[in-house]
Order: structure tokens, then sequence, then C-alpha cells
């Protein structure tokens, strides 16, 4: 597809992953069918029903300063990580960007968790002289987004969506329409998550939401499977570098794909549970592909959110059958990373673009008896193996707790 | 304990929380002109000072401490 100079282009990409420390492993792995997922062996572990993690594979701590990591909660260390990695391969600081035109938007869904609850216990035990001067700036949701913007010299606005598992992708959104809107020359894009700790999974499994298959790590997510019981919690963070095309190309800089459209709705129905057929899912695709001027037929691929929660996962097969089709190979990438949350948006655009570049569609691991359900039964969902595939539009879901509904548009150039 | 003794603790304590060289910590030196040190590190040292050396370092005292010659005097002063 011809693009326009004015039309925004991903042309840097960057993650750390329970599959790999930087985006090439972790593509490599994804392909590879390898999962990110474990069982907690830790002593607190033992009274949980829910008992796996899909974890970091490189501790964010050695790609850091040390004394300027001691100062990050580690969902910000992962987001640094992940932002140095899309800043550095998209070359836009030695293309010479202005800092003052460049932005950043960086979400998270829990936030600094495990510094709040770890400077608790130091209230707790020690009293509030004990307590770090650290916590706040460590804690506060716009954490991650500041930090990234410290470490890239970013003045043109640092910005953090917070939508719970829809963040990472809401800030994809939110860099299209700084760069639409010129509010900036480069965005830098992402989100990131880092909460495995026992009081957020103590909450996850009250809800019903968290996998309990704990004999069989690797064989837990299963998103679309009939026997799916939940969703596994995961920690990583994915960047990308937003750029209009027209300055991309003048610099010479590497284009990945182009971000054509995006999509935001809410459900309007219930702060959890998501509407049964997805209909806010689906308006928020249908708002997206209009945004991207491109019609249902177009589109060849959809990575989809789909957890591996009983209910969410056919709601969300209800909105791709409906506002898609039955033709687009779809793909549950949750089922070899775990869900990051926060972060799991961003993450899944990266591999949207490299599915387009690649011309590959991953498959949904541990799909080995899809579940009755008509939308579920009627949709292409690919498995045993990556499928390769011409195609040039694809679309990434997210959905967040609150009724978040987010769907982004890539097309190759 | 010497004043030996309180520079060599309290240049690992610089050390540890803000990655000052143990060589750089020496009595002349501003934790904010020299050693790069900021206001919430200070906070952080005082903390690790008082849990090293037991002794106590009230917020109006933190304030007249400039330099690490200053800790060093008002540790050996109060220990």
């Amino acid at each position: 597809m011809s693009s326009t100079a004015t039309d925004v282009v991903v042309t840097g990409l960057g993650a750390t992953t329970p599959l790999g420390g930087d985006v090439a492993s972790t593509w490599e792995a994804l392909l590879a069918g390898r999962s990110g997922v474990s069982r907690i062996t830790d002593d607190w572990v033992k009274e949980f029903p829910a008992q796996l993690v899909a974890r970091l594979t490189d501790d964010p701590v050695g790609r850091l300063d040390r004394v300027k990591a001691r100062r990050l909660d580690r969902s910000q260390q992962v987001a640094v990580v992940a932002a140095q990695e899309a800043w550095e391969s998209s070359g836009a600081a030695d293309a010479g960007a202005a800092p003052e035109r460049v932005a950043v938007v960086f979400g998270t869904g829990i936030g600094g968790a495990l510094t709040l609850l770890g400077q608790d216990d130091v209230l707790e035990e020690k009293g509030p002289k004990r307590v770090s001067p650290f916590t706040i700036p460590m804690l506060m949701p716009n954490g991650p987004a500041a930090a990234v913007g410290l470490a890239i010299g970013a003045k043109g606005g640092v910005h953090a969506p917070v939508s719970a598992c829809a963040s990472g992708a809401e800030a994809i959104r939110w860099g299209l329409d700084l760069l639409r809107f010129d509010r900036a020359d480069v965005v830098l894009v992402g989100g990131a998550e880092a909460c495995v700790h026992p009081l957020p999974m103590a909450g996850f499994a009250a809800m019903r939401a968290m996998s309990t298959r704990n004999d069989e790590p690797e064989r837990a997510s299963r998103p679309f499977d009939k026997a799916r019981d939940g969703f596994v919690l995961g920690e990583g963070a994915g960047a990308l570098v937003l750029e209009r095309a027209g300055s991309a190309r003048a610099r010479g800089a590497t284009i990945h794909a182009r971000l054509a459209g995006a999509g935001a709705t809410a459900d309007g129905y219930d702060l959890v549970a998501p509407h049964p057929e997805g209909e806010g899912a689906g308006r928020a695709i249908g708002a997206a592909l209009r945004d991207a001027g491109l019609s249902p037929s177009d589109v060849g691929h959809v990575n989809a959110h789909a957890t591996s929660t009983p209910v969410g996962d056919t709601a969300e097969a209800a909105a791709i059958r409906s506002a898609i089709g039955e033709h687009v190979l779809v793909t549950a990438t949750k089922s070899q990373t775990g869900h990051l949350l926060g972060a799991a948006g961003a993450l899944e655009s990266i591999f949207t673009v490299l599915a387009l570049r690649d011309q590959v569609v991953p498959a949904t691991a541990n799909l080995d008896d899809p579940d009755d359900d008509a939308a579920v039964q009627a949709l292409d969902i690919v498995r045993h193996g990556p499928r390769t595939a011409s195609f040039s539009a694809a679309v990434n879901d997210s959905f967040g707790f609150g009724g978040h509904n987010i769907a982004l548009v890539f097309t190759t150039t | 304990m010497s004043r030996e003794d309180i520079q060599s603790g309290l240049a690992e304590i610089l050390e540890e929380v803000a990655g000052v060289a143990p060589a750089d910590a020496t009595p002349e030196k501003s934790f904010t002109e020299d050693l790069d040190v900021d206001s919430l590190s200070m906070v952080e040292i005082a903390t690790a000072v008082e849990d090293k050396f037991g002794v106590a370092i009230p917020d109006d005292e933190l304030g007249n401490i400039k330099t690490v010659g200053d800790a060093i005097n008002y540790i050996e002063k109060n220990q």
C-alpha cells in the first residue's frame, strides 16, 4: 500500500519479555513455539490457587546504570530497557531529532506495585522514617513514562495513559494522534508492567481470572481452547518509535510498517466483565478500519487480545467475526508470553508489525481443542506452528478492565 | 570508631546509594557541588548512616551537613 508524507510509520522497536531480552530474540522464540511460563517456587505461593508466572528472561538491572536502576521501580526499569532498544534502533537521535519535538506516551496497568508493597512492608516493620525518599516517583503510574522520557531526553511532552490491559495499545493510539496533530515529530510509545508479587496475584486469583493448571506451566495459557481456565501473569515491556512517513523517509530511516489507524471505544456494560458478544470490541475494530480507510476484506491477520479466560476469548471471537469476518488469520500470542497487562498492547503491536514484515502469522500455542463457541469455530485461528501468508493489513486488539477497547491497524508501506 | 573507619564506612554508603567512587569521598568534597548527590539521595544516605553508625540525624542537622568532612565530624561527635 502506498503512503503519504503525513502518514505515521513505525521506525523503531524494542522489547524485554518472558521470551527474550530484546525484539529479535523474543520474535525468534515466539516463532519457535517456546513458552515463557513457569511455576513459582517461592514459599509464599504455597497457599495460592494460581502459581504460574511468565518471568523476564533477562534481569533489567543488568542493562541499566546500577545507581539509576536502584531508583527505578521494576516497571520503570523494563520500560527504559525496551525504550532504549527502540530509540537506538530508530536512529532518530543520530538524525538530530530536536528534543522539544520528541514526545513519549508510555502506559502501565498497575504501575509501581512492587515499590508500593515493598515500602509498605518497610513502613510496618521499621516506621515512616525508613520509607525510601524515592517511593513516590517509583510507584506513580506515570513513572515508566517519566523514566523513558528522561532516558531518551524527550522534552515535547510525556504522557501516561492508564486503561488496565489496554494501556500499551492506548499509548500507541495517543502517539498516532500527537503526530497527526503535529504536536511532535517523533513519539516513543509503549507499555510496561512488572507486578509479580503476592498481592496482585491474590487479587487476580480471587477474581478467578488466573489459570490454576499449576502442574503444566507451559500448557496453562491456552486462548480459545476448550480447556482454558484463565490467564498467566507476565512481566516486561514493549516500545515503538513513531514518526511521519515524510520525515522518516527523508532521513533514510528503516520503516517497519505503517500505523494506519486506531479505534477506541468503551463497553458501557460492566466494570470487569466484557460484553458477551464483544459489542464494544467490535466497534473499536470497525472504528480503526474506518480511520485507516480500509474495509474488512483488506485485513489479513489479527493479533487477538485473547488472554485465555473463558468469557473474554469468546467475546473477542464474536467481535472479530462480526467486525472483520472469517477470512482473517487470528493468533493469540499470550499463549506463549503470558499476559503482560499494560505492556500487552505494545508487545503485541510489535508482533503485528513483525508479522507484516515477515509475512508470517505466529501460532496460538496449546490450542488443542478449539472452543465449541460458534465464533471460535468459524475463525481461522493459526495453530500447530506459524503460517506464512500474503497480507498487507493487520489488526491488534487490546482490552482492559473498565471496558476499555483499543484496536490498531498496521499496514505494509 | 576512628575517623578513618568512619570515612571508609561513609564511602561505602556513598558508593552504594549514589555511585560515588570511594577515592572521591574525601572530607573536603561537597555532596551536592562535587559528588552530584541530590536531595533525595541525601535522605537515603542519612538513613544508611543512622543504620550503620547508630547515629540519629534530625532533619535540621541534615541541612548543616554540606561536605563529607561535615558528615564525618557529625558521626564522630554523636556516636
